[in-house]
């Protein structure tokens, strides 16, 4: 029973690379071939915009990841492989896009937005609060105004 | 004090214009359309062989010739069939040449399709792995290309040609680039 569970078990772990869709022509190396998937996770698929070419079934996707382990084999570099895409396709082929210049706005943004936020909340609380608000007791002047007032409204 | 509550009472006005234009601008267009990262580059160095009849399609064709429109099609793309009767009509442009890339397309199925609806092309590059197609930045057909008399891409339509972008985009910059 034990020899079925481990044989199930180990048949579903090795099911895991088989479900990922167009191994076409896995690396040789496995420590190659995890690299390249890794790299193929980062870029996105031109055809299903929203997936990564890893996710994609995309013939052009399984091009791309065929090239991504060509360049990895001929010994490119991650960022050699992505400036080769980026070449062609623009940064929008980057699916976590670089820090630089042009994305300032993008990924600075929020934080701005939360400190701007914050300023204001702090800028108010700290003010003085607003004369009028505090409570001052009458003069006698007033009081004696008020108590007409009070009689007329009555009479 | 008083401007300052001004500018204040304003912020959410000022919010709502500037969504509003950002919004508006990118109203009836096609988010998944990309812009082409080699607009005012030269064309990619490739080289690819022609149908039987002999004539393929390389860099060196672009970089000396006339404004040349390069589309890249396939007999299994339905758009193509629509866009074609633009291609032929195009012909009649004078000054202006057209040159195919059949992206990953056989041989004989693009002949097939040629000879059904007429060749408006005068070289076909025949890229049956679609490899030149990538260093094209293409990411899906049709799409077509104009690439100036010295070899710069300076104009890209994804999807089939219509009236509208023939007669609106591409003809005033061909004309442009023919001066």
């Amino acid at each position: 029973m034990m020899r079925l569970a481990g044989f199930l078990l180990a048949l579903m772990l090795g099911m895991g690379p088989a479900l990922a869709i167009g191994v076409d022509e896995p690396m040789a190396d496995p420590a190659m071939e995890a690299k390249a998937r890794e790299i193929s996770r980062g870029l996105r698929c031109l055809v299903c915009q929203n997936q990564s070419i890893e996710d994609s079934n995309a013939p052009l996707a399984a091009d791309l990841r065929r090239i991504v382990r060509e360049r990895l084999a001929a010994g490119d570099d991650e960022a050699a492989i992505q400036a080769y895409l980026v070449d062609r396709y623009g940064e929008w082929v980057l699916l976590r896009p670089p820090f630089e210049p042009s994305t300032w706005a993008l990924w600075l943004g929020p934080f701005v937005v939360l400190g701007a936020g914050l300023a204001i909340v702090l800028w108010r609380r700290r003010g003085p609060a607003p004369a009028e608000a505090v409570a001052r007791p009458l003069d006698a002047d007033e009081k004696k105004r008020l108590d007409e007032l009070l009689r007329e409204d009555r009479g | 004090m008083r401007n300052y509550r001004f500018l204040i009472a304003a912020l959410p006005l000022a919010v709502m214009i500037g969504l509003g234009s950002m919004f508006y601008e990118r109203l009836g267009k096609d988010p998944s359309e990309l812009p082409s990262a080699l607009i005012g580059k030269p064309v990619p160095a490739f080289e690819l062989p022609g149908l039987d009849d002999g004539k393929g399609l390389s860099a060196d064709d672009l970089r000396n010739g006339p404004v040349t429109v390069v589309n890249v099609f396939a007999s299994w793309c339905a758009p193509c069939r629509i866009e074609h009767p633009l291609l032929t009509a195009l012909t009649k442009v004078p000054g202006i040449r057209i040159v195919g890339m059949a992206y990953k397309d056989e041989p004989a199925a693009t002949r097939g399709f040629l000879e059904q609806l007429g060749n408006p092309y005068e070289r076909i590059g025949v890229d049956q792995a679609g490899r030149v197609a990538i260093d094209w930045g293409v990411y899906g057909v049709p799409e077509t290309y104009l690439v100036s008399t010295d070899g710069q891409i300076m104009w890209k339509h994804v999807g089939p040609l219509t009236e509208d972008v023939i007669r609106n985009d591409m003809l005033p910059l061909a004309e442009r680039l023919m001066k």
